[in-house]
């Protein structure tokens, strides 16, 4: 079995983004995906702090500290591209302008609830920035996450244990094992990494699995 | 005369009490307004209620004030990051309230402010810790919660370019919350790059009308140029 590095995860990702997309890549892993955007389509990202087709990184010494995204790093933006204020850029995340949106998590629950902002844990202190919002707004919810815990537990569950983002928002999990659909009668595998039988991929996963529809 | 520009960041925070709702835009430090801070830092106000995304970064600008221990409370949306060192002591040490609003309500509730709006509805936080013991409606299939706008005494805010009048036009995402932080606020004082006559600002580009703006002190480029580490 091959599990998918960071970046085959982040270019599986890329590949279920179309044409003309608006599309928020959250912070962390789902930064990645802009990496392997396919160079033939038009996408547009949107970073929630008020930008409008981000750039990349800008080359070192041309950083310029009025022009970050989300994850506070330095970008840069396209020919066509915008800036706008918080409230403009909320409206887009909440009112269901952008595609799409791709979220890490701590864990996704077979109902598609997401738990990625707070482990709940005593001492820690919590944040949420946008997740909540982009969790509810977005059209399509991608979630992109390891597949097991260090501890070798399933990040997908029957409920979530740490504390929820959102109720029924994902609608596809790409793991460094698998890419599931949350669909209506459950969670559907639509493929899976090089060598994993699916009753492996069932064995590892914390919950019932669909096996994938024969075409 | 209309004349909204003052003389130095000193006398643009000078009346700000005790006890003030403060709004201090920025998002990390991308406009945040440093100078104007520093002069509520060395004005002395205590007992202050802040509103900002975060929580300050490093040890300058918004984590300066936070360490001086004159903020009771902090209502943002994203307080731990990886510079937040000054605030994160604080918290677990008990010396610092935090409200958590997700990122969209934070900006609705302080756009609501300025717009007039008694309460919303948000899809954002329902079934959620964060909206624990909110009211919630179910409005055409789809379940919200109830938010109140905040007010607030005072904004401070950075923008690029203002007039007299108070008109403003901002740089790339240091725009972030300015705008509407402007309208929320019973008094926004700016600080802004350079001021220009009343016309040198086209208003098809003016992005904050000079109505919502208050004070306007000029804080030279130099002053501003300062490197900020990403957080």
């Amino acid at each position: 079995m091959q599990r998918y590095t960071r970046d085959q995860m982040a270019a599986r990702v890329a590949r279920d983004i179309p044409e003309g997309a608006y599309v928020n890549l959250g912070i962390g892993l789902p930064t990645l995906v802009a990496n392997h955007l396919p160079k033939d389509r038009e996408i547009l990202l949107h970073s929630e702090n008020g930008v409008l087709a981000m750039g990349p990184a800008p080359a070192p010494g041309a950083e310029d500290p009025d022009l970050i995204n989300a994850g506070k790093q330095p970008v840069t933006l396209l020919p066509g591209g915008a800036y706008f204020h918080h409230a403009d850029s909320f409206a887009m995340m909440r009112g269901g302008h952008l595609d799409f949106c791709v979220l890490g998590a701590f864990q996704v629950s077979k109902s598609g609830d997401l738990a990625n902002w707070h482990t709940g844990a005593p001492d820690a202190i919590p944040a949420v920035g946008g997740a909540m919002d982009l969790a509810i707004g977005a059209k399509r919810v991608y979630v992109m996450m390891e597949h097991l815990t260090k501890q070798g537990q399933s990040k997908i569950v029957e409920r979530c244990t740490y504390p929820l983002t959102g109720i029924g928002c994902v609608n596809r999990i790409f793991t460094d094992l698998a890419v599931i659909d949350v669909a209506k009668d459950g969670l559907r595998v639509i493929e899976s990494v090089q060598g994993l039988a699916f009753e492996e991929l069932q064995r590892l996963t914390g919950v019932a699995l669909l096996a994938k529809e024969r075409a | 005369m209309i004349n909204k520009i003052v003389s130095s960041v000193t006398a643009a925070v000078a009346d700000i009490r005790d006890g003030a709702i403060v709004m201090i835009g920025g998002f990390g430090t991308a406009g945040m307004p440093s100078e104007l801070i520093d002069a509520l830092i060395a004005q002395g106000a205590r007992d202050l209620t802040v509103v900002n995304n975060n929580a300050g970064n490093a040890d300058t600008g918004l984590a300066a004030l936070l360490a001086t221990k004159r903020v009771r409370k902090i209502i943002c949306s994203f307080p731990r990051q990886t510079d937040s060192w000054v605030f994160d002591a604080l918290y677990r040490a008990g010396g610092i309230e935090l409200e958590l609003v997700p990122q969209g309500n934070l900006a609705e509730r302080i756009r609501a402010a300025g717009a007039g709006i008694g309460a919303f509805y948000t899809p954002t936080g329902y079934g959620t810790q964060l909206a624990d013991g909110k009211e919630t409606r179910k409005i055409a299939g789809r379940n919200y919660v109830l938010e109140y706008p905040i007010h607030a005494d005072y904004a401070l805010i950075k923008a690029d370019r203002a007039d007299r009048w108070g008109n403003l036009v901002y740089r790339k995402t240091a725009r972030n919350f300015g705008p509407i932080m402007a309208s929320a606020a019973r008094c926004t004082i700016v600080q802004v790059r350079e001021t220009v006559d009343l016309g040198g600002l086209d208003p098809e580009v003016i992005v904050t009308p000079g109505i919502f703006v208050h004070r306007i002190v000029r804080v030279p480029a130099s002053a501003l140029a300062e490197p900020q580490a990403a957080g």
